[in-house]
């Protein structure tokens, strides 16, 4: 079979051998950053309160008192999602139009490429835009907490500006993506640019939008749990109130909801999806 | 039916975004009132004086440094653990060996990083320690179903080659799988330790250490100077990462 001849080893594991070596190095300080040590989980004192803690999550808890805050909890977390998107889009759709090369005067005889002035006037909104959607909104919800206070209203406040901005980045994307002509057409036989978004850009982009949509409204159900998690409302709150209270009962089942929250919303958006699009 | 879904869809959506402003009881109006707003804008314009003083530099420097490692570390450990689940979850070792590692590889991905990292606060203390291991329980979820699938996509040929020249099972995974796979392996692994950049810097809001506890604390003791530079750590760190992998992606995926 086999050459006997040939070295019965790896060619090849001197360099990866080195490599490994070098990621080690570079790793080591990072190890003693992380203070990573799994040593605690299964320290004594500690075993035992996650062992107490753990056992109560058979069975979840389910008292009518406690189901029914449950379910206003959810309700809220729904809401603020809800609540969250509409402000968002109310906020990304100007901002989109603002920001979009598509609906430029200046192009329209130059060849869809805005004169620089005209490009420099954008920017100003996609920097806003930018700024908006990289802050995490976790983020703005501890800073809206700050503001207005524990409660949903910073949750809502939130989202709406975090997603504002995703929003408003994507739309002007797909505003710009779409065929340009009947866009130029319109605007070079006088149209006014929101007549010519209106029928020129609208009718080839309200697929893409709504499924974008769609999908960060499902997002945001996910992002207004974790933001409880700070005093934003909802479902969040009450499980970290549950976390901190060690009732292992009560987190099982908020965190049951929790999944079957996001496995409904991802059904209904798909429903949603293919409705429109 | 046309007519219906055509109308009766964006009044039901309409319907919805009105009855959850009504049940949140959201007070726009005490919001909007020049009150409000005043206190916004006064509390809006502590931010606008960042401390930009050497020593708070320092422990930013220091927070971020703790930041990186800590998403480093917690995405290493998530590939590991990732790989180690991925390969029941191809179904290399039996039925029920996949079915249990694809259930936990579902239920580690399920529940969101900050949530992990509320619950190893109480198992491992505050501190970083617990938000490396709430990124690597998460990641490996994620990790792990990826891994599966990249596994599961990958031409048998070459280890069915070495399995018949007589080489063990180890060796066929190592020398004829993974050679395929690695590039989809360490092509994932960094994508999610970007993300896990981005995540690693708000797990501290609940202890788990780094850039995010910075934050709440000096928020909590109403240092909005201190807190402003912290956010601008943070805006600069994400965009940095941000810049680095759309030209890395660009500089080694596109060619």
């Amino acid at each position: 079979m086999l050459n006997p001849a040939l070295p019965q080893r790896d060619p090849a594991a001197r360099s990866r051998l080195l490599l490994t070596l070098i990621a080690l190095a570079l790793l080591w300080p990072g190890l003693s950053l992380s203070e990573l040590d799994l040593g605690v989980l299964i320290d004594g004192s500690n075993a035992q309160t996650m062992g107490v803690f753990l056992s109560g999550f058979w069975p979840p808890a389910h008292g009518a008192e406690f189901l029914f805050l449950l379910g206003r909890a959810t309700l809220e977390t729904l809401a603020i999602a809800t609540a969250g998107m509409a402000m968002a889009l109310a906020l990304a759709v100007p901002c989109a139009l603002l920001a979009t090369r598509s609906l430029s005067i200046s192009a329209v005889s130059r060849g869809g490429r805005p004169r620089p002035w005209a490009q420099a006037v954008r920017w100003p909104v996609r920097g806003l835009l930018i700024i908006l959607r990289s802050v995490p909104e976790i983020v703005w919800a501890l800073l809206f907490v700050r503001a207005v206070g524990l409660g949903p209203t910073a949750g809502v406040l939130a989202i709406a500006i975090t997603y504002a901005g995703m929003l408003g980045k994507v739309y002007a994307e797909i505003f710009e993506s779409v065929d340009p002509l009947p866009t130029r057409a319109l605007i070079g036989a006088g149209g006014s640019r929101l007549q010519a978004f209106a029928y020129g850009v609208l009718p080839q982009a309200t697929g893409e939008m709504l499924s974008y949509t769609v999908y960060r409204w499902e997002c945001a159900i996910r992002a207004s749990v974790v933001m409880g998690f700070v005093g934003a409302g909802g479902l969040g709150q009450q499980m970290d109130l549950s976390i901190r209270m060690f009732a292992g009962g009560e987190v099982a089942s908020m965190l049951l909801t929790f999944l079957l929250l996001v496995l409904l919303a991802d059904l209904f958006s798909q429903l949603l999806r293919r409705r429109f699009v | 039916m046309k007519p219906l879904a055509r109308y009766a869809l964006p009044l039901l959506l309409v319907l919805a975004v009105v009855a959850s402003f009504a049940y949140l009881q959201l007070e726009a109006s005490a919001l909007l009132s020049r009150e409000g707003v005043g206190q916004m804008a006064r509390y809006a314009a502590a931010f606008f004086s960042p401390d930009l003083s050497a020593p708070h530099l320092r422990a930013i420097a220091y927070g971020a440094l703790e930041t990186l490692a800590m998403s480093a570390i917690g995405t290493l450990l998530a590939a590991a653990l990732g790989l180690l689940l991925a390969l029941p979850a191809a179904g290399r070792f039996g039925l029920i060996a996949k079915a249990i590692s694809r259930l936990l590889l579902n239920a580690l991905r399920a529940i969101p990083e900050l949530v992990w990292a509320a619950l190893m606060v109480l198992a491992a203390g505050l501190g970083p320690n617990a938000g490396t291991l709430a990124l690597a329980l998460h990641t490996a979820g994620v990790l792990g179903r990826l891994f599966a699938e990249a596994l599961e996509n990958t031409p048998s040929e070459p280890s069915e080659a070495l399995r018949l020249a007589g080489s063990g099972r180890v060796g066929a995974f190592c020398y004829g799988t993974l050679p395929t796979l690695w590039p989809q392996l360490v092509a994932y692994t960094l994508y999610r330790w970007e993300n896990n950049i981005r995540m690693a810097s708000v797990l501290g809001f609940v202890g788990a250490g780094g850039l995010g506890q910075m934050l709440y604390m000096s928020l909590s003791l109403f240092q909005e100077a201190q807190a402003s530079t912290i956010i601008l750590a943070m805006l600069l760190m994400v965009l940095t990462v941000d810049a680095l992998s759309g030209w890395a992606r660009q500089r080694w995926v596109r060619s």
